[in-house]
């Protein structure tokens, strides 16, 4: 026995006790100290201790809901004009607002008054902040798909493929954004407005608004090259890591490789960079309607109440500020609910 | 670095060239001429007036013929503006623009950059937090709102609504054009700022008796103003080149004024100049930053 021992060059000592199930407490001592924590779990604990990105949480909910459920229920509608009450004050009321509340009946005041048409304030400006949320939300939506595809498959495949798709990026990158945006918001609407009454099948055109398509689509055709650079750079990173290489050997394919796990391992940076994209999104439009090239009459935006207002201004002050600080108050809440979603989400920052 | 610029000089031209192409196809797009108006003239008239300017022939002729007076610096005549050829409206009204956004950029890199710097030295403080709320709220506020509000506070009581006959009338328009940037560039520099704070050679430079001021100009600013350098580049071609609203506002004969009435009045030669100018601005404006990275950190390679 002892001569093949030496033979074989080392010693097989097999305990027969080493191959028994361990004991309980032998298994928690080798348990992590902590308990393990998900990637969303451990950023959502930080974002909830971040007091300024829940307030701005709280007023993004109050803006949503101002914008979408109080429309649907408030006395008056942002079209409706009534030339006994124009030009009112704040909580003032006409003189055929006073003769029926003398007849006993109950008057909705104009909160914010009204404008040179007597259309009630306050219901234009929660209808502007809804298409300003509108345009902010639907176009970063477009913008994150269009660019976090675009950028994983550019990313992904590499090479030739990487270099020609991101030279288009490249060339839209350098492309002067207002400029083109203003023309082909110009552009687009001629065209838009034939094929909404060429077939009843596009009549849904008309009724969200062609201006509105107009801005959808311009955002997007410009606006997804940054998503794109960014989701390409974390693909290009991530692509190296051993479990793209462990998927790829079992044979999964190019598409299940990004949707599964390229794409959901850069989940952070993706919602960081959407969330920062709706307040520009809604800063660009409300610059297009203040020119008079945005959202088209009678809907109200925000930009072309800014506007409007601007011709009363000394006897109205009031217009131009509430759509103001509205405006400028939607652009901020977004604004640090993105820096309160970087610093929790952000792993360079976690050290902290 | 030669071979470098000479290729993004070639990438320029070919975008610059796109960027044509895609402007005149799209205001061909767009039906309604330059001649129609309240006071639409005769149909004869309609056609001598384009035969005059060439509106009558195939698009592609059109495009070609525009292409060949470019090359020779000739922007064709204004439809709108009888008598005055784009280059000259280009030239009026550029240095009038140029003017007040060079006096608001320098503005906000001399105001921003220090807030920012003492925001990331003071990391935590109060002085942090006051600089961080200012400067989010700088961004967060479009530029019409900040002309407009200073309109109405200060433009009746001083008398400065429109023009810029005086040089106390270029106060609000460049404090209306200078207020974003300087958010911006403050929150820049204070987030690369406390990047740079954490590197090694930081706390090599202190260690090895550095006194605070030279790491801090030294060190600390040179190696953060990179993302500073990317940001002004087009912001300067922006602001240059004037705001839209800040000029609309201010009624300032500027050329982002005529940009845009250009458009509304679909006055095609203008358009289409401005829409060149501006990019080519731009794009010459980007090639410039990329230079002067190499210069400010040698570390950068050109590919």
């Amino acid at each position: 026995m002892d001569q093949q021992k030496h033979n074989i060059g080392f010693h097989l000592r097999l305990d027969p006790s080493d191959f028994e199930p361990a004991a309980i407490s032998e298994k928690e001592s080798l348990v992590a100290m902590r308990e393990s924590v998900s990637f969303w779990k451990e950023g959502m604990t930080r974002f909830r201790r971040n007091k300024i990105a829940m307030i701005s949480l709280i007023m993004i909910i109050i803006f949503m809901l101002g914008a979408f459920v109080i429309p649907s229920f408030y006395p008056y509608s942002y079209e409706q004009m009534d030339k006994e009450s124009s030009n009112l004050m704040p909580m003032q009321y006409s003189q055929a607002e006073h003769e029926r509340m003398a007849n006993g009946e109950s008057v909705f005041p104009h909160i914010m008054g009204t404008d040179q048409l007597g259309r009630d304030t306050m219901i234009r400006l929660l209808m502007g902040s809804r298409i300003s949320l509108l345009v902010g939300i639907i176009a970063s939506g477009i913008i994150l798909v269009i660019g976090s595809i675009y950028g994983s498959i550019a990313g992904y495949f590499g090479g030739y493929v990487d270099m020609l798709m991101m030279r288009l990026v490249d060339i839209i990158y350098t492309v002067p954004d207002i400029l083109i945006i203003i023309l082909l918001q110009v552009t687009l609407k001629n065209p838009l407005e034939k094929l909404s009454y060429s077939s009843p099948a596009f009549s849904w055109i008309n009724k969200v608004g062609v201006s509105l398509i107009c801005i959808f689509v311009v955002f997007s055709l410009l606006y997804w090259v940054g998503m794109a650079r960014i989701v390409r750079g974390q693909v290009l990173a991530l692509k190296q890591q051993e479990y793209v290489i462990a998927a790829r050997a079992l044979g999964a394919s190019g598409s299940r490789i990004i949707r599964k796990h390229l794409l959901t391992n850069c989940i952070g940076t993706l919602t960081i960079t959407t969330t920062l994209q709706i307040p520009s999104s809604i800063f660009t439009e409300s610059f297009l309607s203040f020119l008079g090239i945005g959202v088209a009459a009678p809907m109200p935006s925000l930009g072309s109440m800014a506007s409007d207002a601007l011709s009363g201004i000394w006897s109205y002050p009031h217009r131009l500020v509430s759509a103001a600080v509205m405006i400028s108050l939607i652009i901020l809440s977004f604004n640090l609910l993105g820096d309160g979603l970087r610093d929790a989400f952000d792993p360079k920052l976690k050290q902290e | 670095m030669i071979k470098y610029i000479l290729k993004r000089l070639l990438a320029a031209f070919i975008t610059l060239f796109l960027i044509s192409a895609i402007t005149f196809a799209l205001m061909k797009l767009v039906p309604g001429g330059p001649f129609l108006s309240e006071k639409a003239p005769s149909a004869s008239v309609t056609a001598a007036l384009e035969a005059k300017y060439g509106l009558d022939k195939p698009p592609l002729e059109q495009y070609i013929t525009y292409m060949k007076g470019v090359l020779k610096g000739d922007f064709g005549p204004s439809i709108k503006k009888r008598g005055r050829t784009v280059s000259d409206i280009i030239w009026a009204g550029f240095p009038v623009s140029a003017k007040i956004g060079g006096i608001a950029i320098c503005l906000a890199v001399v105001v921003g950059i220090p807030l920012g710097s003492i925001a990331a030295f003071r990391r935590g403080k109060w002085q942090d937090s006051i600089i961080l709320v200012a400067s989010t709220f700088g961004i967060s506020i479009p530029s019409f709102i900040t002309a407009s509000l200073l309109l109405v506070s200060f433009g009746i009581t001083y008398k400065l609504t429109f023009g810029l006959s005086s040089a106390a009338h270029y106060i609000m328009p460049v404090i209306s054009l200078a207020f974003l940037p300087t958010a911006y560039i403050a929150r820049l520099i204070r987030g690369s700022m406390l990047d740079v704070m954490g590197q090694d050679y930081m706390r090599t430079a202190r260690a090895k008796g550095l006194s605070a001021t030279v790491v801090l100009f030294k060190h600390a600013l040179r190696n953060s103003i990179l993302p500073v350098i990317t940001y002004l580049g087009p912001a300067l071609a922006y602001t240059l080149t004037g705001s839209f609203v800040v000029e609309r506002i201010f009624t300032i004969p500027g050329l982002g004024n005529e940009f845009v009435s250009s458009i509304i009045n679909r006055d095609y030669p203008m358009i289409m100049g401005t829409t060149l100018f501006l990019s080519t601005l731009i794009i010459m404006m980007n090639v410039l930053v990329d230079i002067i990275y190499k210069i400010v950190d040698p570390r950068i390679k050109f590919e």
